[in-house]
């Protein structure tokens, strides 16, 4: 590795430390109180000092987030295999889906919590409304991306149905449909946390945004902060895992995960 | 003649945007025969290889083809002007498709491609994928594709169009001797009045708007045809009769 490669990767994780260290420092010569700005030593005191319970609250997160996920993928690829399948259905339908859409979590979140009575399966239904929606977009999109000579050949060969899908469609909408888990991967993240900020502290299991917001009214700033920091970090893994899923995938052939020196 | 293997009686073909593509098309080729149709750009000829490939019906007038003889299957093989390989598979698997979609396995198919692949000289790129190929290897993998079913019409779409004249010569010269070693019938299009004479017995020249036959001429050049034909008197003569024919299509038309 030569000098300037060792630098690039190192440089993002010098600034993040030097980030960290410069927080810690104002936080102490400017005296800052622990309840306005908690320094990241004690951040990391409270977290490793309720490690019990934001543990608990950070799986209840995880499975709401990938219970809502699994499912937006589910019901992602199914509507667009259908509507796929049938230009009809997809106008009539893919409205309904626009609007699931573009309403934002928040504001049905409260309607969906009185209608349906576990929280927990409200929660994810919450979830699942901010998620499957670049699924289905884009998985519509890349079962119709096939390529017009592609096409020709298959009908040339005469190829069954089953087969047109199998080595010709879903490996043409791939790309496309990894592109749209990745953006739901954060979606999911981020409409778990908003489904429970809305939905309060309710029933007995809890998820991280539930501890913040316990956390604000008793004004312990530094368990936001480490309820703040578990989330960052689910983040970054969910974006992380997404990648490298991308990659296991279309590396060899997609010119999206390809080394730009191929030839 | 022999029974023609292909066949175009009176063929018309106006298309639903209304442009008339074809106009009374008449044409046989007889099996194993190499026939070209030359023509400038516009004159119908990719519609005259689709409709014999099955891929376009004739709004009126009579198209039989293997394609279009319903027990034939993979009797017809196309090489299109792009090499139009799957991307996400390689080489060898590209070269298996059209078996594969017949339900011949891997295994079962594996000495065919392996030989086809031999002739292509694409041995040592059986496991690459289409992006790490030069536009040449493309489409040696298409013509093997092409040719692996072992079809009764071959039908080429100005495959090599976009090749660089050295490329095109080379492989000009690998389509005869695989021709000449398993004779099909090949209808091959192009523009290039060069390329027509080099390959073919018989150049069927097509005038446009709407497409119509023009003129017919055979070469009777024997195979295998050496490098040096292209710089023979014969050679040069057929290129001015064509070239000749080709200007009278043109003439009248707007280019």
């Amino acid at each position: 590795m030569t000098g300037r490669k060792m630098i690039d990767r190192l440089l993002p994780g010098a600034a993040l430390a030097g980030f960290v260290v410069g927080w810690e420092l104002l936080v102490r010569l400017a005296d800052i109180p622990h309840y306005a700005l908690p320094a990241p030593s004690l951040v990391a005191q409270t977290l490793w000092a309720h490690a019990g319970s934001l543990a608990g609250s950070w799986w209840f997160t995880l499975k709401v987030t990938f219970g809502a996920l699994i499912l937006a993928v589910a019901g992602g690829v199914l509507l667009a295999s259908v509507f796929a399948l049938s230009r009809p259905l997809e106008r009539a339908f893919l409205p309904i889906a626009v609007v699931l859409q573009v309403t934002p979590v928040v504001a049905v979140a409260p309607l969906i919590l009185i209608y349906v009575e576990s929280t927990t399966a409200a929660l994810l239904l919450c979830t699942w409304v901010a998620a499957f929606f670049p699924i289905l977009s884009n998985t519509v999109i890349g079962l119709r991306a096939a390529d017009a000579g592609h096409r020709d050949l298959f009908r040339l060969y005469r190829a069954t149905p089953w087969q047109r899908l199998r080595l010709l469609l879903v490996p043409t909408a791939l790309p496309y449909f990894v592109a749209g888990l990745k953006i739901s991967g954060g979606l999911s993240l981020i409409g778990a946390v908003t489904a429970e900020m809305v939905a309060g502290a309710a029933g007995r299991e809890t998820g991280l945004a539930s501890r913040i917001l316990e956390a604000s009214f008793r004004t312990e700033t530094p368990k936001m902060f480490a309820a703040l920091v578990l989330l960052v970090f689910t983040g970054v893994a969910i974006f992380w895992l997404f990648d490298r899923l991308a990659r296991a995938l279309l590396g060899p052939w997609h010119a999206s995960e390809m080394p730009r020196s191929a030839p | 003649m022999p029974d023609a293997v292909i066949s175009l009686t009176a063929v018309d073909k106006t298309f639903s945007s209304g442009t008339r593509a074809l106009q009374s098309v008449s044409l046989t080729v007889a099996p194993g025969e190499f026939v070209s149709l030359l023509g400038p750009s516009g004159c119908g000829k990719s519609t005259v290889l689709r409709l014999v490939a099955g891929l376009e019906t004739p709004t009126t007038g009579r198209v039989d083809a293997p394609a279009w003889r319903t027990s034939n299957r993979a009797r017809t093989a196309f090489v299109f002007q792009e090499a139009t390989l799957l991307p996400w598979a390689d080489v060898f698997d590209n070269v298996w498709l059209p078996l594969r979609l017949a339900g011949v396995s891997r295994q079962a198919a594996a000495p065919r491609i392996e030989a086809l692949l031999g002739q292509m000289g694409l041995t040592d790129f059986a496991h690459a994928r289409p992006a790490a190929l030069s536009g040449g290897m493309k489409m040696r993998t298409a013509i093997a594709r092409a040719r692996v079913t072992d079809p009764d019409v071959l039908l080429m779409d100005e495959p090599f169009a976009a090749l660089d004249e050295i490329t095109r010569q080379r492989l000009n010269a690998d389509l005869l001797s695989g021709w000449h070693a398993a004779p099909m019938a090949v209808m091959f299009v192009t523009h290039s009045v060069f390329e027509a004479v080099f390959l073919s017995q018989r150049v069927i020249v097509m005038g446009a708007r709407p497409g119509r036959v023009i003129d017919s001429v055979s070469i009777d050049e024997p195979y295998p045809r050496a490098p040096g034909f292209r710089t023979s008197a014969r050679y040069a003569d057929v290129c001015r009769r064509l070239s000749a024919s080709l200007e009278a299509a043109m003439s009248g038309s707007p280019a």
